[in-house]
Parts: structure tokens; sequence; C-alpha cells
């Protein structure tokens, strides 16, 4: 049942339903060409000696002027015979030896595996012929050589299944209920193997057809008068100059049943590992969905000597549902020397904002900006001409253990930025590297150029990260959660750091964080972003006195005590941030809030300026004074 | 046994990981060339009959047939035999090929440089054309661009990994030996007689190393590192050169290195078609002719080469790759 499900979804790629008919026609050829050829393929005409191809006989004649077309198919049997015969071997021998391991335990495992892994390396020709020299040059030497060869394939694959089989819950149950190994093998084990295995067994037909037609082809394999196609070959070889189509046909023979075999396996395969997870590429190019969130009423004051000015920033991404826009038409901006944190929860568009700035958004994120500009040079149509984004502007990223190249030594990956940017020569780049890493207060910094990222701690290497934005000229510094993945005294160092480098270099810095008191510790101004719109933006200063929006808010009286885990991302509040796919008309926050009305859930409240002329928010129902403690219990309660 | 040496070897490895690493695979070596060695030394004796008498023929004397044995040592007990033959593989004493009426080291020392030369140039062919064609590849199709050209990249190349290497010969042969009579179809001295052999050898493992580059590089691609470099604003050559290409080349030169030892069997057959007087075709005709001395020497010969090729792989990887010596402990 599961078998013919898995061939009725391989039928359904062309390739797979070709390679499928291929096979059983060659299959339908293997029984019957004998009966209907063999006559024609085995009778001797002296009159028609080596002849070039005539309507008689297409592919002419050999050397006793039989018809080599009727040979060439009448030989379809013994090949593919050979070449099942092969993999009965192999997997005879290979699947027992892969499933003893299960039988008798963990040491005797590793020894198997050991063995497969040496066996894998030797190429299957030298066991052909050192078989061939004991047994003597024949089909039976070449059969068992290759089937001996194409073991270790099937134990390797037999040991992996088998494994991840018997680590599975119900195997384990079976021996909890004291089956013995062997049953546990047989009953369980080896029927949920049976399909990969098969799979592999298809390829493999493939596989031997083709080395046994190689080894025929030395000389090897069958020896005349019986011929397969690699024997027909090698007769038809010396008289290529004379008579090409004479192996034309073995040649095209061989290629043709290759490729049916392994196009089957692969197209099996392929069914078999797609039938539970089949994913829709998503759809591209539409942009119409822009269109609607982008009414920027929002306001915005630019401040005073800006590094970085955003106008209606939008981020989308097709998929197959449509374009979502984890970014919504966000404007703000950053003085010279500012810090400024994006405060939100994890799909609150934070990270991406903070990518598409450095252009970094993945293919296929479209970004559009009304403005973006960057020390005054203009971004917002993606490219960067005068390339003061890598110069100017340093990125750290969150998890240093993959964000640092692995394969690169530390001071390569510092250096190359002066290379490139500042043009200074090796031994000056490198000198340069030495006085960032001593800017970074990093311990031993000569040491640390030649050392890997995997021989530096979590917190060295985010001193690194941090040491390799400050080898141009930063004028503003991206953080993106630079302390997430680091524990809980590290992330206070490298903060710390963070807000020196600041100091010490008149860098402003862009804090992207889902720790609103990390926020408020470092940084001047806070955005807070929301389902990928700034709801609120205000200075650190004046947030304890009051944020107006309910957002803030809550997660201001959601800030955690000194001994709680900050790990545990805003828990408190009530709800779940919305879908971007599927977001509410109104105010996103609406369906999470105690004040929401009406009209928050029919119309998007804009970003405005409120009278002090540096406080914004996007809310119908501004608050006021301090945040409450537990002020999220009133909340939740009445959202409940 | 391992429980009882764990303590003293952690402790060195913790040290010297690298070194560690080089002892355990060098050691491990010398075990499977001692075992290369006792499997050809039993090879002449598990052959059927006699072949002292095989290669004397029927009707010589049985006189003859002792002399020949003494001559050749067979009257000498096992591991005295044993020991000569390892002696005379490493002096260089391989004895006489009964076909060629020559001894067996001078054929070899003919014929080695012809098949390395032939499989060495394939293998430098192989690596570069399919490290830049797989590159050039995933750089073209990532993130789902060019959804076409994968479809052509992934056909082609399978339709070529598919044919064996002495099909392709045949063909190349014919299209440009024949027809076009472009490049020689046979050994000769010169650089174009390796044209068309190089071409049958390297052309189906491109497409299938290429196809294996393209899906590593697309991996390597999508990494955070990857979007580091980008940040960096590097020039496109150093962005794939310097931060994709190392991170890339520890799996691709792991089945390089099963390809290289693929390629000796390979070039035995590519050789037959070619007629080149390399080991391969020594090798087939000597099993064919039952010249056992011969073929038990280049036995050794191209398995001892499969050993040391994957050796060397392994401790290239592990000076490119620093983090593979690691996580083996």
């Amino acid at each position: 049942m599961a078998q013919r499900g898995l061939v009725r979804t391989a039928l359904r790629t062309p390739t797979g339903a070709l390679a499928l008919v291929t096979v059983v026609l060659l299959i339908v050829l293997a029984i019957v060409a004998p009966i209907i050829w063999g006559d024609k393929a085995a009778t001797a005409n002296v009159d028609h000696l080596l002849e070039g191809g005539s309507a008689a006989h297409p592919l002419g004649t050999d050397n006793i002027g039989r018809d080599l077309l009727a040979r060439t198919l009448v030989a379809t049997r013994l090949s593919l015979v050979l070449a099942v015969l092969t993999v009965l071997v192999g997997a005879g021998i290979g699947v027992p030896l892969g499933a003893l391991p299960t039988l008798l335990g963990r040491r005797s495992a590793r020894l198997t595996a050991a063995v497969t892994d040496l066996a894998l390396a030797y190429p299957a020709l030298l066991l052909a012929i050192f078989l061939g020299i004991i047994l003597g040059a024949g089909p039976t030497a070449a059969v068992v050589a290759l089937g001996i060869a194409s073991a270790p394939a099937f134990a390797r694959l037999t040991q992996t299944l088998a494994a991840s089989v018997a680590g599975s819950d119900y195997v384990a149950a079976a021996h909890v209920l004291g089956l013995s190994r062997r049953r546990v093998l047989f009953r369980h084990v080896l029927p949920n193997i049976a399909e990969p295995i098969i799979l592999n067994v298809t390829v493999a037909i493939g596989y031997a057809l083709l080395a046994l037609s190689g080894l025929s082809f030395l000389g090897l394999g069958v020896q005349p008068p019986s011929y397969d196609w690699g024997q027909l070959l090698t007769s038809s070889l010396n008289r290529i100059y004379v008579v090409p189509e004479a192996a034309l046909g073995p040649c095209v023979a061989i290629v043709i049943a290759g490729l049916a075999f392994n196009g089957l396996g692969e197209a099996l395969a392929r069914a078999s590992s797609t039938r539970s997870t089949y994913v829709r590429s998503p759809v591209r190019g539409t942009t119409s969905a822009f269109e609607p969130i982008l009414p920027v009423a929002d306001q915005l004051r630019v401040a005073d000597d800006p590094v970085l000015v955003v106008e209606g920033l939008t981020v989308t991404f097709p998929t197959a549902d449509g374009t979502i826009a984890p970014v919504r038409g966000i404007s703000f901006s950053i003085g010279n020397g500012e810090r400024v944190a994006i405060v939100g929860e994890s799909g609150s568009g934070k990270s991406l904002t903070a990518l598409s700035l450095a252009q970094l958004v993945p293919h296929p994120g479209m970004v559009r900006a009304d403005r973006l500009e960057f020390l005054g040079r203009d971004l917002s149509d993606g490219t960067d001409p005068e390339g003061v984004v890598g110069t100017s502007m340093a990125m750290v990223f969150q998890d240093t253990s993959t964000s640092l190249n692995p394969a690169l030594r530390v001071g390569t990956q510092l250096s190359e930025v002066a290379e490139v940017h500042g043009g200074l020569r090796r031994a000056e780049a490198r000198r340069r590297a030495v006085d960032r890493l001593r800017e970074v207060r990093l311990s031993g910094p000569e040491r640390r150029l030649r050392q890997f990222p995997h021989e530096l701690s979590g917190g060295m290497r985010q001193r690194v990260m941090i040491a390799v934005g400050l080898m141009g000229e930063p004028r503003l510094i991206v953080a993106d959660e630079p302390t997430s993945a680091l524990d809980v005294t590290v992330q206070q160092q490298i903060l710390r750091l963070l807000k020196e480098i600041g100091d010490d270099t008149g860098a402003s810095c862009l804090l992207i964080t889902h720790d609103i008191a990390v926020a408020t510790e470092m940084c001047d101004r806070i955005l807070v972003m929301y389902a990928g719109r700034i709801v609120e933006d205000i200075d650190a200063s004046r947030l304890w006195e009051g944020p107006a929006h309910p957002y803030t808010r809550a997660l201001l009286a959601a800030v955690p005590d000194m001994d709680t885990d900050r790990d545990v991302e805003l828990a408190s509040i009530p709800g779940r941030p919305p879908d971007p796919a599927d977001l509410p008309t109104g105010c996103a926050f609406a369906p999470r809030c105690a004040f929401a009305t009406d009209k928050c859930r029919e119309d998007r409240p804009p970003l405005l300026l409120d009278k002090t002329d540096s406080h914004r928010v996007a809310c119908w129902h501004p608050q006021q004074g301090s945040v409450v403690a537990h002020e999220d219990d009133r909340l939740e309660s009445e959202v409940g | 046994m391992v429980s009882l040496t764990a303590p003293a070897r952690v402790g060195f490895a913790d040290k010297h990981p690298t070194a560690a690493f080089l002892l355990r695979r060098i050691g491990r070596m010398i075990i499977l060339l001692l075992l290369l060695l006792v499997l050809s030394f039993a090879m002449i004796h598990l052959v059927p009959g006699d072949p002292v008498r095989a290669e004397l023929g029927p009707r010589a004397p049985a006189s003859a047939v002792e002399a020949r044995k003494a001559e050749l040592g067979l009257d000498q007990p096992i591991p005295q035999q044993f020991a000569d033959y390892v002696q005379g593989l490493l002096t260089g004493d391989l004895g006489t090929s009964t076909t060629l009426h020559l001894p067996v080291s001078e054929v070899i020392a003919e014929r080695l440089p012809n098949s390395a030369r032939l499989a060495g140039i394939a293998f430098v062919v192989i690596m570069l054309l399919s490290i830049t064609i797989g590159m050039i590849a995933a750089v073209m199709t990532k993130d789902g661009r060019h959804s076409g050209g994968e479809l052509a990249f992934t056909s082609a190349t399978g339709f070529f990994a598919t044919i064996p290497e002495f099909v392709l010969g045949v063909a190349l042969v014919y299209a440009f030996g024949v027809e076009l009579d472009w490049f020689p179809v046979a050994y000769e001295p010169g650089v174009a007689a390796y044209v068309l052999p190089v071409a049958a050898l390297s052309i189906g493992s491109i497409a299938a190393l290429s196809r294996i580059v393209r899906v590593e590089t697309l991996d390597v691609l999508g990494a955070d590192y990857m979007r580091t470099a980008r940040s960096k604003r590097l020039p496109a050559r150093l962005t794939y050169l310097r931060h994709a290409l190392p991170n890339m080349l520890t799996s691709t030169l792991t089945l390089g290195g099963l390809l290289l030892s693929g390629l000796i069997g390979a070039t035995v057959l590519v050789e037959n078609v070619f007629a080149w007087p390399g080991l391969g075709t020594a090798v087939v005709d000597s099993v064919v002719a039952q010249d056992y001395a011969l073929a038990q020497a280049i036995m050794v010969l191209l398995g001892a080469t499969v050993l040391i090729i994957n050796l060397a792989v392994d401790l290239i990887i592990g000076l490119i790759d620093p983090r593979s010596t690691i996580r083996e402990l």
C-alpha cells in the first residue's frame, strides 16, 4: 500500500514517469527478446561478415555475420540478470552486516561501522580484478566481486537506518517488554527500514549494470560465446573507424539502462522524502500588496545633525499566500552620537529593520523606503555608490558562534576590512587589528589574531565582532541582539563595552533588543515596535515617568526583578503578537489592549508627535502617569 | 583495552589535537597496508590449481615444476615465503612477468608514469572545473533565482554523471577522433593524446562533483558568517573565494578523495579504451593471461595508492579545517 503510493507520487514527475516506463520496457525486453530474436542473434551468415548498417541489419553484423541489433536486444537479459544478481549478493551481505549491531549491541556496532567505513573507500573495480585473479576472469567473479564491493554501502545504509529506528520509542518499549533482540530486529526494525533499502536497490541495479558492462568491456566479465552489452561493445570497438554504428547499439543500451534505473531510484527517493512535507515554492514578484500599508500620516522630527534618517521603510516577503510585510512603513532618525534602541517581541520586525539599513535583507525580501539616508547619502534604491555602509556602519550580530567565519583566523577577519576599505597594507592592517582588539579589552591581542573563532569563548567572540566593526571608521554601530546568546555576567560586560566605545569614538548606536530594561540602561531614546510599526518613540529618561502607549506600559510592567531569568521573553503580556499575514485593520495591538475601543479596531492610529516635540506615540487612547507595578494584572483580567 | 589507554590518550589529544589526529590516521593506514600485503600474498595461494603448473603447461615434467617452485621459493614454509615476499616488495624484486618476459619492476617503472600522468591531470581538471562550475551555479541559483537554469544544471549533470567512463570514451573516440579527427584516439607521445582520455575520465566526475559543490556552496552562502562578510562590503572575489570557498572545501575534498580512489578504477577502464600503455591495461592483460607476479604487484601498488590518497586527503582536510580534527575527539 505504502509502496504503491510511493510509485504513484514518483510517477507525477515527468522524469520519474519516463524512468519507470523505461525500466518496465527493459524488463519486458529482457523476458521476450531472447525468445523473439534469439535465433537471429545466433545465426552466423558468411555472406554478411563485418557489415555496416543496412536495411536488413540496421547496426551491421559481427565477424561471423550475426545481426548486431538482435544481439544488442537479446543481451538485455544477461546484462539485467547479472546486475540483479550482483545487487542480491551485495544486499545479501550488506543488510545483515548492517543489522548486526542491532542484534549484538554497542561494541560490535562500532567495529562493524569501522570495517564498513574502510571497505567503502576501496574501489570496486580493484576488488573485481582481485577476485578475477583468484576465481578466473568470468561472470561469476564479476558478480561476486561487485556484489561484495557494493555490500559496504548497503551495510552503512542499513546501519544508519536501523540505528535511527532502534532509538525510537516503540523499539525502546519493545525492549522493556522483554522482546529478544532478534524479535525486535525482525518485528520492528526491518519492516520500518524496508522502503529506503528498496529505493537503494533500484539505484544499485543501475550502478551494477554499468560496472558489469565495464568489466565485460575489459574482458573480465562475461566471456564469449556468451555476451552482454559490455562484451558486445568490446568486440565492436576495434571497428569504430569503419563501422561506428556497431558500437552504437551497446553504448546506447548501457546509457539508457543506467539513466532509467538511476532516474527511477531518484524519483522514488524524492517521492518518499517529499510525500509527508510537500513545500510549495514561494510565489514571486507580487508587490501589489504593498500599497495599502503605506498611507503615511506618521510624523517625524528629524534629529539635528542626523546620522541616519529613515522614512516609510517597508520590508516585504512574497509567500505562497501572498505578500507579507514584516516592517510596515516606519520612520525614525538617529542623531550624531545618539544611542537609540528598538524594542519589541520576536516577529515585531526589529531585526529586519536593522538588516535593511545595512542592505542585508535576505532574498526574496524587498526593501522600500521613501527616504533612507545615511551620513547624507541616499541609500533608498538599495545601492551604496560611495561605499559608506561598508566603512561607516558597523554590524554586530547576535550569534557569534555562526556570525564569525569558522575557517578564517581572527586576524584575517579583522584586517581585511582595513585592507579593502582603508587601503592599508597587511602589516598596517594587522597593527590596527591589534589596536582594535585592545580597544575591546581582549587580552593578548597579538595571540588572538592567530586563533580561530572556535578557540574563543562567546563573550570573546562578541568582542571580536565589535572589533571588526571598529576596523573602519564607524559612525553608526548597529547591534542586533548582541547579548542574547551570552550569559548574564558577560551580557553586562558587552553592553558596557558598547557604551564605552560609543563614548570614545562618538559613533551613534542602534541597539536591537527584546529587553526594555537593557534598552533603558544603554540608550538615550527608545523606539517600541509592534507588528512591523513603531508604536512609541520616547526618551529613555522619560520612560519611567510614563510612556503613553499601552503596549510600552505593558512591556515596562513586565520587566523582571533582579533575580528573574531574562531569557524568557516578555512572558506576562497576555495574548500573542499578531500573524504578519493576517493583521487587524485598525491598531494591531487592539486585540491585546485593555483600553481598546471600536475606533481602535477600525482605524489605525498614526504615529504623532506630542506637544513636547520629542515624544511620538501611535495610540487613540494615550495613557499618562508612571507605570503601576503589575499593571499587567489588570490588562490580563480585562482582556481575559 | 580502550579504557586502559584512554586517560593517557585523552591527555595527549587535549594538548595536541592535530598531532593525535595525524598519529591515529597514520596508524590506521599502516594496519590497512599490512592487510593489503597479507591479502595480496594470500591471493597466489588462493588461486585454484597450481600456478606454477599453469605457467609451465600441463605437459611439463614434474621435476621442472619442482625446480621452478624452488626457484620461486614456493617450497618454503608459508611465514618464510611471506617474509621473502615483503622483502622483495621493499627491494623492488617483484619477480618476472610470465607473459612479457621482463622483470615486473621494469614493467611497472615503464607504465606507472603513463597512468599517473593520466589520473593526475584528470584529477586536477575535475577539482578545478567542478569547484568553479558548482560555485557559479550556486551563486546563479541561490535563493531560488533562475529556477530554469537550476533545472538545466541538474538535468545535464545528472545525465553526464550516469554515463560510464568507458562509454563516454568510446563516444569521444567516435566524435573527436574518427569523425572530426581532431585528437589521437590511442596513445602516442605528446599532449594531444591526453585530451580525449582526460575528458573521458573527468566529465562524469565533474558533473557529479559540481552538483555536490553547488549544494554545499548554497549551504555556505546562507550561513550567518556570509551575512557578516556581506556587511563588510568586501569585493565579490574575497566574499566568495576567502569566505565561502574554505568552508565548502572540506566536504568537497572528502568527496574528491573518494573520487580520486574511484578514479584509479576508472583509469583502468579508460586506458583500455585508448590502448594506453599504463598499469590499467597491464593489470587487465595479466589477469586474463594469468600472469600472477605482474597482477599481484600491480594490485599491491594500486591498493597502496588508494590508501595513501585517502590518508593525504584526511591530512589536508585536517590542515584546512581544524574543526574536523576537533570533531573527532
